[in-house]
């Protein structure tokens, strides 16, 4: 989940409190379904990351004052600064009223921003805004830029799906133009650099930094790269890998020109609104937008930012019902504060029926049981009066985790102690170190391990148990172990799937072989299992990862259900063991 | 021993009562051995009565035994030089134990004598014929603690060369018992299957047994602690009228895992970097779900939304719900089941519930593994809200003894509303998250074909977590895979 920094000072500013306990403000935090995660301070995150010295290094450069940490929900974008944070939990203590958010075209026209058909190949959306007359603090500069790296980081998917470019407008002319050039025809000067770089050059340039070098291959391989030209041709950026030095903001911009391309237009407007909202707090005229409007080649022209407010009707009995309250308990009226807490503004239309007005900064109510929720939290989870389901049913438990259970007990009388190992494992694991091609077996491969313990999901359960006999090697001998756990199986028809397989297998390992207590626990199983002597019987045969002459099949109704025997001397070398063992391995859903 | 203790009891009986030193002189032997066979004369009944008396006493120190068994380093000195021609100083210095002593005493005694002037180094010559070894002789008298011949002289040249201590001997007084006996029967250890036989167990004597000491271990085999854990939430969602979902699925598709929980395709869970991909089937096909028209509803909800929502707006593509995954969690399992349930003609309320294995590719730590066990618990049936879900999430924990809960709003993706369950840790004195639940999304149920006014409520824990605070384990793998330490399991 995101983390986001506010001050204590700020946090008791807006809920216009002396001083807070942090005690009260987990409270606070836990009722609304965020998260405190950290009471901290500039000095002590320095110290953390670099190191008391460096800290005490830095003296008065760093401040003492009071951080908190909190963790918001991944769903609330509207959450994600201090900005957004602040004024929800104001209006969720009832210390303001949710603000109207308003985009106005100016009397003199909308700025224009012309999409050209080049862009369909690469990133295909833009929208726009214009944020007037604003005035930045060093606090609410940095947080601005904050919101985008955030922004970038969560919804934007790493700036694939969306990518902002903030601009000061004054130093540009409209209208501004949206294209897909060549690399080698677009050059201009990149943020925070003296001279001028053509695309070709800055792809180079930025391969060697950590923080912009996982967004090149978003564009890299493309013959054309997307481009945001004024009408004088200066580039305001090379989207989404870098905005150019001449429209960068500072704490002095005024008016700033926001552009967002996309892959993802819905996902493009939701960012600009969230942006736009938590910003034009700073504008000289509150909450209002300049709206831009974008020209797409089939001669579609939109208005943004959206800012849409999107009214849902909901049945006041829905509501009851899902926090289990009467008609006298929840009355319309308390529905319809409590929503407005949450930044929902409700009202009534009938006895029946509320009308929910959804903000631009809620795009994560996407249905009325998102209304639902946060009518609960309005009312405090734990203010709920609890009652169990009337639900009356019979347990059951599953056919195959029953006879498992069965067994494990069986197998654990007889002596034997139980191994938990991982499912997945090493290539070498199944193959090379039990003596078996690889190929011959139906594995299934992973993609994306991070390690080379995570290749392959198991096809036996032996080399688990046989790197638990390896741990525990200097134990008092015998080991006797075992486990009953799934092996996975390619499909082996077309259908693309794979299945599991449970498997019982226990190894034997001392100072002799001990192949006649294998075989005696595998009679009793037979015994336990209520199979007939005339239905099981072991037929010699071979298996590599088992001694020559040493190995059975175990037949059950005249068909092999596993495997018995010695193991080979170089199975046993393959997991540093030096003492003999034996084993047997077979399919316990045979036995359903 | 055996004739020290008839001895002894021969004196007992014919002087009645004695002490242990008395015993000791009487015997010539040392202290120890007499209380040792009285020891085991007790052992046998009430042959004879022994009341201990504790007294400060001379004793030996170790070197003091050392001269007691084999003589006073002069003695030993003297006993190295041989009569007549005698020893190069040198060469016993070299080989006599305790030479520097053994050689000055043995010079201050006027046993020997030394000339410098001796050609080829000073050498050591007899002095006496023979000597009298009286430091070893008072030394023996020590340990038969017959110290009354000793001379005041005597006494603290012994302390002063540190050969006796000051030490505390507890005395015995010894007397007859009521079952006063000449001869003592020999004690058996064991109950053997002859003295049964032969009924002989009648006539014998047993030893005495230690209660004390532990006992011997049994041979036997043990389950593991986790799987015992799974066996007491399996007990309690059994006796709650569960239903276990057959969840022996490992591998799963995109489309179970996320799509039906109406987890849109771009949420970052879905990212290379949190969930396990397959090349191997790489994809599955799709066709029973397309069959009914199911797949494209829940495109449809995805995409445009319906039931009641607006949706996710985007573009919503079936080769991305084909990919292959581990399952990321047992959900996957249940959506399959409520997807069944609502196959059926009458919708009929039920409560499911799993614990099995879910994968993660996520960064390792003490506390995480790329796989865990999940355990789920879901109950489908009319009407069920909030106050249903946090009445049987408190059922389930107060079985598990678990009484101090609170439920915190929280973000699912196929759950809303959501809550976390926190209970109270007496030990760490905080709250602490036990669990996530929620009530499954409208756009999840409503493409299945469930009817409208059907919730479902649903909580889910880790299976690791419990077991590890029960257990005490503060790194998961001590507890899972193979290189837990197997005392482990069996101590558990």
């Amino acid at each position: 989940m995101p983390v986001v920094q506010i001050e204590k000072a700020a946090l008791c500013q807006c809920l216009n409190r002396k001083d807070f306990t942090d005690d009260e403000v987990d409270e606070l935090c836990f009722e609304f379904g965020l998260e405190l995660d950290e009471v901290t301070s500039e000095r002590e995150m320095l110290a953390k990351e670099q190191g008391d010295a460096k800290a005490a290094q830095m003296g008065d450069q760093l401040s003492d004052a009071v951080i908190y940490k909190i963790e918001v929900p991944a769903n609330r974008y509207d959450l994600l600064c201090v900005e957004g944070l602040s004024r929800a939990l104001m209006v969720f203590q009832s210390l303001a009223q949710p603000p109207l958010y308003k985009a106005v075209q100016p009397a003199a026209g909308m700025k224009q921003m012309r999409v050209a058909p080049s862009t369909a190949q690469i990133r295909p959306y833009v929208v726009c805004a214009m944020l007037r007359n604003l005035s930045f603090t060093p606090a609410s500069y940095k947080s601005f830029i904050d919101l985008q790296d955030k922004l970038h980081q969560t919804i934007c998917r790493q700036r694939s799906l969306v990518a902002i470019g903030t601009h000061d407008f004054d130093t540009l002319t409209g209208p501004f133009l949206y294209e897909a050039l060549p690399p080698s025809d677009i050059v201009f000067k990149p943020l925070n650099q003296t001279k001028e770089f053509s695309a070709v050059e800055l792809m180079q340039l930025y391969s060697g930094e950590s923080h912009l070098k996982a967004y090149l291959p978003i564009i890299r391989d493309s013959p054309v790269y997307p481009v945001i030209k004024d009408a004088n041709g200066v580039v305001l950026s090379m989207p989404p890998i870098i905005n150019g030095d001449h429209s960068k903001i500072t704490l002095n911009t005024k008016n700033v020109f926001i552009e967002a391309t996309a892959t993802d237009a819905h996902k493009a407007s939701v960012v600009l609104d969230t942006l736009v909202c938590a910003f034009s707090q700073y504008c000289s005229e509150q909450f209002t937008v300049e709206a831009v409007q974008v020209n797409y080649p089939d001669g579609r022209a939109s208005i943004y930012p959206s800012l849409a407010y999107r009214q849902v009707d909901i049945q006041v009995d829905y509501l009851r019902k899902g926090v289990g309250r009467s008609d006298s308990q929840l009355t319309i009226d308390e529905i319809c504060n409590r929503l407005t807490r949450m930044c929902l503004v409700a009202k009534a239309t009938s006895d029946a029926t509320v009308s929910v007005t959804v903000p631009p900064t809620r795009h994560d109510v996407l249905h009325p049981c998102d209304v639902l929720e946060d009518l609960a939290i309005a009312i405090g989870y734990n203010n709920l009066e609890m009652s169990l389901p009337p639900t009356l049913c019979t347990g059951k438990q599953q056919p195959l985790n029953s006879l498992t259970d069965k067994l494990r007990l069986e197998v654990a009388f007889a002596g034997f102690t139980e191994c938990l190992t991982f499912a997945l494992c090493s290539e070498k694991d199944i193959s090379e170190r039990l003596r078996l091609p690889l190929d011959s077996l139906p594995a299934v491969r992973i993609a994306n391990p991070k390690t080379l313990e995570f290749q392959v999901a198991r096809t036996s359960l032996l080399p688990g148990i046989l790197k638990t006999v390896h741990s525990n090697r200097s134990l008092p001998l015998p080991l006797k172990l075992f486990e009953i756990q799934d092996v996975v199986y390619k499909s082996t028809d077309s259908s693309g799937s794979a299945v599991n397989s449970r498997q019982l297998a226990a190894v034997y390992y001392g100072k002799s072989s001990g192949f006649e207590l294998i075989h005696g626990l595998m009679d009793r199983i037979m015994q336990v299992l209520g199979v007939p002597v005339d239905q099981y019987k072991l037929s010699a045969t071979e298996v590599a990862t088992y001694f020559t002459g040493r190995c059975a099949n175990v037949l059950y109704k005249g068909s092999s259900v596993g495997t018995i025997g010695v193991l080979h001397p170089e199975t046993l070398a393959q997991f540093d063991l030096t003492l003999p063992a034996s084993a047997f391995v077979f399919d316990v859903e045979k036995f359903l | 021993m055996e004739d020290l203790r008839s001895n002894i009891l021969a004196y007992i009986h014919k002087h009645e009562t004695c002490s242990s030193t008395e015993l000791c002189k009487e015997m010539n032997v040392e202290h120890q051995k007499i209380v040792g066979a009285l020891n085991s004369i007790l052992a046998f009944g009430e042959i004879i009565s022994a009341q201990p008396e504790v007294t400060s006493r001379l004793e030996l120190t170790d070197e003091g035994r050392q001269v007691a068994d084999h003589g006073s380093h002069e003695a030993v000195l003297f006993a190295s030089v041989p009569a007549g021609d005698g020893a190069p100083q040198s060469e016993l210095m070299k080989s006599v134990p305790n030479a520097k002593i053994g050689f000055s005493k043995a010079l201050a005694n006027r046993w020997i004598r030394l000339d410098k002037s001796a050609p080829g180094g000073p050498r050591v010559y007899r002095q006496v014929e023979s000597v009298s070894d009286r430091i070893r002789h008072c030394l023996q008298m020590v340990a038969a603690l017959s110290l009354d011949s000793l001379t005041a002289e005597e006494r603290a040249e012994l302390k002063k060369r540190k050969l006796v201590q000051e030490g505390r001997v507890t005395v015995y007084r010894v007397a007859k018992g009521p079952a006063f006996t000449l001869t003592l029967a020999k004690e058996e250890t064991e109950l053997t299957a002859e003295m049964l036989a032969t009924g002989v167990w009648q006539t014998l004597t047993f030893k005495a047994y230690n209660f004390k000491a532990l006992g011997q271990q049994p041979d036997c085999g043990h389950l593991h602690p986790l799987l015992k854990v799974r066996a007491e939430f399996r007990q309690i969602f059994l006796e709650m009228g569960f239903q276990e979902m057959p969840t022996n699925r490992y591998v799963e598709s995109s489309f179970w895992n996320f799509d039906a929980l109406f987890q849109p395709q771009q949420h970052p869970a879905r990212d290379a970097h949190d969930t396990f991909f397959l090349t191997e089937p790489a994809a599955c096909r799709l066709d029973a779900e397309q069959a009914d028209g199911y797949l494209a509803r829940v495109k449809a909800v995805h995409s445009n939304g319906g039931y009641g929502s607006i949706g996710y707006n985007y573009d919503w593509k079936e080769s991305e719900a084909q990919k292959n995954i581990l399952r990321t969690h047992t959900t996957a399992v249940s959506a399959r089941m409520l997807y069944q349930l609502a196959q059926q003609p009458q919708f009929q309320p039920t409560k499911y519930f799993s614990i099995d294995r879910v994968f993660r590719n996520e960064s390792l730590d003490a506390t995480h593994l790329a796989e865990f066990h999940q355990i789920e618990g879901l109950v489908a049936d009319y009407n069920l809200n909030l106050c249903h879900l946090m009445g049987i999430i408190r059922e389930f924990f107060h079985k598990l003894g678990i009484r101090r809960l609170r439920f915190k709003p929280a973000y699912n993706p196929y759950t809303e509303p959501s809550m976390e369950i926190f209970s109270y840790h007496e030990g760490l004195g905080k709250w602490v998250e036990i669990g996530n639940s929620g009530v499954f999304r409208p756009e999840m149920l409503l493409p299945m074909g469930l009817p409208e006014s059907v919730s479902v409520i649903a909580w889910g824990l880790s299976l690791e977590r419990p077991t590890m605070i029960k257990y005490g384990i503060n790194n998961i793998r001590d507890l899972i895979g193979p290189k837990v330490d197997l005392k482990m399991i069996c101590d558990s």
